[in-house]
């Protein structure tokens, strides 16, 4: 390890806790999406930003900090899963907050329906795909967040992905791709072959 | 013909993996978009009058 800032000559060194509000926006857009509950989502937002003030000096400077912030924020959720039976999700919450108003996309997959089923989820499943699939973390820093090792956050998303599909009616090569028939298939799985 | 591979697929489940492809593509679109969705709201005043207090009682310390 290369010696950390020199703090002899720096005593008004920067806060890292000066940052804490630049992380705030994607802190609740994983609480909200892990719980779908907004209300619990902002209380653990909470927890999380009092325990990062009085915990900074587990912080390490340079280092991933939303990283860092998205871990408490998960243990939050997880502790608070283990002491209360688990408050259901509440789209219609959601919905009154206006974050679901999105407009539709032109996707063969309606968000509606995909929301749903993202709700079913077990936590693990949704944790694991917002990290990875949604808030642009590597597996690696996924698995160090979860405490995990890096191929068996490979392996929760992959069955986090099926599980989704299943809930969604869609088993791998149905309805997802439309028109693709038997000699389609052949010419992309010829050409798939020299892709790959 | 691909010769010498031992675990060569076959044109099933070549398709099938692609297919898988694309659903593991839409899956992460849909995603970003929850997430998305959730990140782009305004940060309730809560938040920012939390950390003046935590702020504040460091300085009365």
């Amino acid at each position: 390890m290369s010696d950390p800032l020199p703090h002899d000559d720096a005593p008004h060194a920067v806060d890292p806790r000066d940052d804490l509000p630049n992380h705030l926006p994607a802190l609740r857009a994983f609480a909200i999406s892990l719980t779908g509950n907004v209300a619990l989502a902002d209380d653990m937002v909470q927890d999380t930003i009092v325990k990062a003030w009085t915990h900074i000096d587990s912080y390490k400077p340079g280092t991933n900090m939303r990283a860092w912030l998205f871990t408490i924020l998960r243990n939050t959720f997880y502790s608070h899963r283990r002491k209360h039976k688990r408050e259901q999700p509440d789209p219609e919450g959601v919905h009154a907050a206006g974050l679901y108003e999105k407009p539709a996309h032109d996707s063969k997959l309606a968000m509606t329906d995909f929301r749903t089923a993202f709700a079913k989820l077990s936590d693990e499943h949704r944790e694991v795909l917002l990290l990875v699939g949604a808030s642009g973390f590597s597996t690696q820093e996924a698995a160090a967040m979860i405490g995990i090792a890096e191929g068996t956050v490979k392996s929760r998303a992959s069955r986090a992905r099926a599980r989704l599909c299943a809930l969604l009616g869609m088993e791998v090569g149905e309805h997802m791709l439309d028109g693709i028939d038997g000699s389609t298939a052949a010419v992309m799985s010829r050409s798939g072959t020299q892709a790959a | 013909m691909v010769q010498g591979m031992g675990t060569r697929m076959t044109q099933n489940e070549q398709t099938g993996k692609r297919r898988k492809q694309g659903l593991n593509h839409q899956i992460d679109e849909n995603l970003k978009r929850v997430y998305e969705s959730a990140l782009q709201e305004d940060v309730p005043d809560r938040f920012k009058d939390l950390l003046d207090r935590l702020r504040e009682q460091e300085v009365r310390k």
